[in-house]
């Protein structure tokens, strides 16, 4: 099932969570995670709705600090330095995101791309970057004609690449993911899977997903939570042909979830 | 039919036919208002009105030029102090203040609101005019703007909120700053609205009266700046109406038709730009 075959190799380890708990005000929604995401890897985390895949996710550039009653313990590095000793608005740059719902500014495509360089005080050519980003994202052949239109405009799956290229134009170190596909059908879902495989080279890739063939055609090392816990994270082909685990077992096999 | 079939079909055509006249009765007294305005004000309408200035009591002629202008300069005053606070003060309350502060702000600029407008207007007297010794135009954009703050904060306020969360955290998400996701994406995907909010707060503060009578007073002539006793349409219909002279009275019409119309547009306007600003697509 999977097309890429994961690389016997291990890379370098570019984020790693130790003893991780996170609360909302006085619930804990997750417990204990040791997870370690290698460089130009792509890591997915699966799990059913409500297991804290997407907190974990939401934890790594830090994005979950504007809720207020949200708080984490234990330790997250990005390559070597603890996340919460680096600037916020420095994090997110080198972290980005893509969310579950494209969500493009209502401003033009071009600005739309531009932005995220704009705002980390760019002063070069944006055309280049633009163009760059949106080639990137597999977007340039359909956008190149009206870079002026409006984004929102745009197809769904569009809008999902749009926001790819968005986040690639500011070139984080790490791109996270948040179920980008579960608002797309599957052309365009497709067309996502291919644009990640083709970017990982130049970005490590965290990926939260519903889709548990998607996990298993992208991913090299997969993630399982539930209730709030990682229950196994081992390579992608173990976890779907041989989990050792039997919730993932269970999970995968459609057993429950 | 039975008693009690008959009866059920007796209360529902009744309540229907109650809310029907009661819905009529709404839409028609606007109607009734701008009729009974356009009868009366469209016959003592003349050029006169708009260029002239008022006649002594007694002489027949002359127009509200002085109040046209006074009400204008009253407006972009109150505008000028009221807009930017109001906007900034909305800004706040919907994307930095915590919880327990922004409930009481809100709760606050509600009360504010519904302050009866005459005590804005003693309250001015009492700050301004005392003071200084003598009715301004100073004064009067001042309570006026005291009316605009809580309704542009009000609305502004309303309009950021009604942008999704999932814009902040797109801008968020690229290393923007907080300041920099308000001022670059949050304010101009929600401008439309607070352009409308802020025309419509406009467009109401426009026709008060009883802020301005111990405020800015009134004045027969030409008032230069802000520093003199001015002129203002809505006092002038109230100081004309009750005036013993007929042609006072001609003058009070076409002055309430020239505000009401005012303020209709600028309503029009105001659901205009709305209706454009969010058609699918633009």
């Amino acid at each position: 099932m999977a097309s890429e075959s994961p690389s016997a190799s291990p890379s370098p380890v570019k984020l790693k969570a130790s003893n991780m708990n996170f609360y909302y005000g006085a619930f804990q929604a997750l417990h204990g995670i040791n997870l370690q995401v290698e460089t130009n890897r792509i890591t997915s985390l699966i799990g059913p709705s409500g297991c804290g895949k997407s907190t974990f996710l939401r934890t790594l550039n830090r994005i979950n600090d504007t809720i207020k009653t949200a708080r984490w313990e234990g330790e997250i590095v990005l390559d070597d330095e603890s996340i919460r000793d680096i600037d916020v608005t420095n994090l997110r740059r080198r972290v980005g995101m893509v969310f579950q719902r494209p969500n493009p500014f209502p401003k033009s495509i071009f600005d739309n791309i531009a932005y995220g360089p704009k705002v980390n005080g760019f002063k070069g050519n944006l055309s280049d970057i633009v163009e760059k980003s949106l080639r990137r994202a597999a977007l340039w052949e359909e956008v190149k004609d009206k870079l002026q239109k409006s984004a929102q405009a745009l197809s769904g799956g569009q809008q999902q690449r749009l926001c790819i290229a968005r986040a690639l134009a500011v070139n984080p170190e790490v791109l996270l993911l948040d179920e980008p596909c579960s608002a797309l059908d599957p052309i365009a879902t497709a067309k996502i899977e291919d644009l990640l495989l083709a970017i990982k080279d130049q970005c490590t890739i965290v990926i939260v997903t519903h889709n548990m063939q998607q996990a298993a055609r992208v991913a090299d090392t997969t993630g399982f939570f539930l209730m709030g816990k990682l229950i196994e994270f081992d390579k992608t082909e173990v976890i779907f042909k041989n989990p050792s685990r039997k919730e993932t077992e269970d999970y995968i096999t459609g057993r429950f979830g | 039919m039975d008693a009690r079939t008959r009866r059920r079909y007796f209360v529902n055509s009744l309540m229907l036919g109650l809310t029907g006249v009661c819905t009529l009765l709404t839409v028609s007294i606007l109607f009734m208002i701008l009729g009974y305005l356009v009868w009366n004000g469209g016959k003592a309408l003349d050029w006169a009105f708009f260029t002239k200035l008022p006649k002594p009591p007694g002489e027949v002629g002359g127009g509200m030029a002085n109040a046209i202008v006074g009400s204008a300069k009253l407006i972009l005053l109150a505008s000028a102090i009221g807009i930017p606070i109001g906007f900034l003060a909305g800004v706040y309350l919907s994307e930095f203040g915590g919880r327990t502060f922004p409930y009481i702000v809100r709760y606050v600029c509600d009360l504010l609101n519904g302050v009866p407008s005459i005590v804005i207007g003693i309250f001015a007297w009492t700050l301004i005019v005392v003071p200084m010794k003598h009715f301004s135009g100073w004064a009067g954009g001042a309570a006026l703007s005291l009316m605009l703050i809580p309704i542009a904060t009000r609305s502004t306020e309303q309009f950021l909120r009604s942008v999704p969360l999932s814009m902040r955290e797109g801008s968020l998400a690229l290393g923007a700053s907080k300041w920099r996701t308000v001022a670059s994406v949050v304010v101009p995907a929600s401008m439309t609205g607070v352009l409308t909010g802020m025309i419509l707060g406009v467009a109401r503060i426009a026709g008060e009266t009883a802020p301005l009578l111990f405020t800015c007073l009134g004045n027969q002539f030409w008032s230069d700046g802000f520093n003199t006793p001015t002129a203002s349409l809505p006092v002038m219909i109230y100081t004309h109406a009750i005036s013993p002279y007929d042609d006072w009275h001609r003058q009070a019409w076409a002055a309430g038709l020239v505000l009401l119309v005012l303020v209709l547009v600028s309503n029009i306007a105001a659901r205009l730009i709305m209706s454009r600003g969010t058609a699918p697509g633009s």
